[in-house]
């Protein structure tokens, strides 16, 4: 059985409402299901606005989904409220994306960790400051780097600490929200190499969201590609990267700037912007910028099935 | 012909009363119809480098403490205001990261490419909407009629980078500087971007300063690579040279770090530790502590090689420049 199933999850904002007129909705998240296994990382891309980030907040439930499921470990915790919520927090966590934001620049690490561990544990102080060693020396730094504040450290080891934070309560599974698109490539390659680590000593589980497909295909098992609030492509991270059916993916993978000059390829390059989700077109979504696209895509919304032959893999296109 | 050239530059910042290096002694050079990347960590000088070709750094606390820049046939460094001021008009065209913020978000983007079109000399006032409108088209904006209308907020992020772009050609330069162009943007955008970037160099003859720490957009584009760590320029070859056979062991690391479609079963090699900061310097090379190559040559004699001075910029093969004690 899966760690976490998602069913049919649909994130809506409500707009501004008019006299008279419906009630109009930003359907940033539309209908998403997937599963994640335990020690499993399930990679997520798409471009900005297609709804990837609001997804990984709705299973920490720091948005609300209007509908769906979400259960981790038989329990759903799209419902739940007040104290249950809070108890249920323990088994999920995020890491964000700005190493510069998501720290109080006024607490310690000490006091950072701390707090979780407060909130979510019932160690007593001793206890939590072996338990906040234990963890700091995980992601890579020392004892002293307790003591001091956000900005005495660097980009790579402020996403170290947020990352330990995340870690702090034993959560089953992390959503790891673009945790290296701030970084440079170096430092990149070093918090890569230590969610795996921790992946393989821990059995946590991931869901990576971030829009560089080279890295999520190198960090993730299995992939994610959404558009406009839908998942347009799912399979194993080969499947997806080394055999892309639906043009979207396609498109995706083409435009990342390779580093061998010889195997740079002709780009297929994705005319205009994502279109806004408030006025998304008829039909597939994506059919004004594929350069496939034909009468029946005007019209019809492609559902999600399976590639023949590879039951794991699935498109929304009808080309398949 | 040689449209940039700069020698043995060192540029120094006052910080609590001290004078910090942000670059040293680098030395590079731009032709006609050119793409030359500078790629480097953060905080290893690119910027700063390429904010001093047209010496739009505040002085103080910027110093220009050794070297030269030649633009143009000019030299920089010795150019009076009003020089300068022509430099910028008609020279040196510049795009930056952040377009939403390199735009003004209480005037109407036409008006603002309008600005630049008007500061050069031989503009005329009466066909500058036409001008304008020509220029949008030419950075690929649909419908310019329209466009020049809308305020920056109404655009997406890759059409404000697309203005941006017309106003760096408004004053028709010789040479663009790209500062880490596509960072804020989407992959599929950035293709789009730097595909306009070629374009436009292609039909222009322009040539290209690309800043980038994407070492994928480097192989896609440039002719020749510069790469800089902790404000010393490394190694410099060109692209298909510097991608195949690196020689510095830091490009080496660097190249080795990037995650590549394809190979994901391969663990990503990393660099033990982090940039030394400007105020703590090493004496000697500054990739000493992190480097692989000076942990195998560890015996007493050439560790204190590298610890106690600085390699020269030496050429090891034509074209193919490095600073390093060891690399051959």
């Amino acid at each position: 059985m899966p760690l976490l199933t998602v069913e049919n999850l649909k994130t809506w904002y409500p707009m501004k409402k008019e006299w008279f007129k419906p009630q109009e909705f930003l359907k940033a998240v539309d209908g998403v299901s997937f599963t994640l296994d335990k020690a499993e990382t399930v990679g997520l891309v798409g471009e900005s606005g297609c709804g990837k980030s609001t997804l990984g907040r709705t299973l920490v439930r720091l948005e609300n989904p209007v509908a769906g499921d979400v259960t981790i470990n038989g329990e759903d915790i799209a419902k739940l409220k007040g104290n249950a919520l809070r108890k249920a927090r323990g088994e999920f966590q995020i890491i964000f994306q700005d190493p510069y934001g998501s720290l109080n620049p006024r607490m310690s690490v000490l006091r950072t960790l701390d707090e979780v561990l407060a909130l979510h544990t019932n160690l007593d102080k001793q206890g939590r400051y072996m338990r906040m060693l234990e963890l700091i020396v995980m992601v890579g730094l020392k004892e002293e780097h307790l003591h001091r504040y956000p900005h005495q450290f660097s980009g790579g080891q402020r996403q170290r600490i947020g990352i330990a934070r995340a870690l702090a309560v034993e959560p089953e599974f992390i959503v790891a929200d673009e945790p290296v698109s701030a970084l440079d490539v170096s430092v990149q390659a070093q918090i890569i190499n230590l969610l795996i680590d921790i992946q393989e000593k821990t059995g946590i589980s991931f869901l990576f969201i971030a829009h560089d497909l080279a890295v999520v295909e190198h960090i993730s098992h299995r992939i994610l590609v959404m558009y406009l609030g839908r998942i347009v492509e799912s399979g194993s991270s080969s499947a997806v990267c080394k055999n892309a059916k639906h043009p979207y993916t396609q498109a995706l993978l083409s435009a990342v700037p390779t580093l061998d000059p010889e195997t740079r390829k002709k780009r297929i390059v994705l005319p205009g912007d994502v279109p806004s989700p408030l006025n998304p077109p008829s039909g597939c979504p994506f059919h004004p910028r594929c350069h496939q696209a034909m009468e029946k895509c005007k019209t019809e919304v492609p559902a999600l099935k399976s590639v023949k032959g590879s039951p794991d893999h699935q498109t929304a296109c009808f080309l398949e | 012909m040689t449209i940039v050239d700069v020698n043995k530059l060192s540029i120094e910042f006052k910080v609590d009363g001290q004078w910090l290096p942000a670059v040293n002694n680098i030395s590079f050079d731009v032709k006609k119809g050119e793409i030359v990347a500078l790629v480097g960590e953060s905080g290893c000088g690119k910027s700063v480098t390429c904010m001093a070709l047209a010496r739009l750094l505040p002085e103080p606390p910027a110093r220009y403490a050794s070297g030269e820049i030649m633009l143009h046939g000019k030299s920089v460094l010795t150019l009076k205001n009003r020089e300068l001021r022509d430099i910028r008009r008609h020279h040196i065209g510049y795009i930056f990261q952040e377009p939403s913020v390199s735009l003004n978000p209480v005037f109407r983007v036409g008006d603002q490419i309008a600005e630049a079109v008007l500061l050069r000399k031989d503009a005329s006032s009466s066909d500058v909407k036409n001008e304008v409108i020509e220029l949008l088209d030419q950075v690929g904006i649909s419908d310019p009629e329209k466009r020049i209308k809308s305020y920056p907020h109404q655009l997406s992020g890759g059409m404000q980078q697309r203005i941006m772009i017309a106003m760096a050609l408004a004053g028709k330069p010789d040479i663009l500087v790209a500062d880490e162009p596509t960072t804020a943007l989407d992959v599929t955008i950035q293709a789009q971007i730097l595909d306009l970037l070629c374009e436009i160099r292609e039909k222009r003859d322009m040539s290209i300063i690309l800043v980038t720490h994407n070492l994928g957009i480097v192989a896609d584009m440039a002719d020749r690579v510069v790469v800089m760590y902790a404000g010393h320029t490394v190694e410099s070859a060109n692209t298909d040279e510097l991608m195949k056979n690196p020689k510095h062991p830091y490009t080496q690391a660097l190249l080795s770090a990037v995650p590549k479609l394809g190979h994901s079963d391969e663990k990503l090699t990393t660099i033990p530790g982090t940039v030394p900061s400007p105020a703590n310097y090493p004496d000697g090379c500054r990739f000493f502590g992190r480097c692989a190559l000076a942990e195998k040559m560890i015996k007493s004699e050439s560790e204190l090689l590298c610890e106690k001075s600085v390699p020269d910029w030496r050429e090891i093969k034509k074209g193919h420049f490095c600073r390093c004690h060891y690399s051959q």
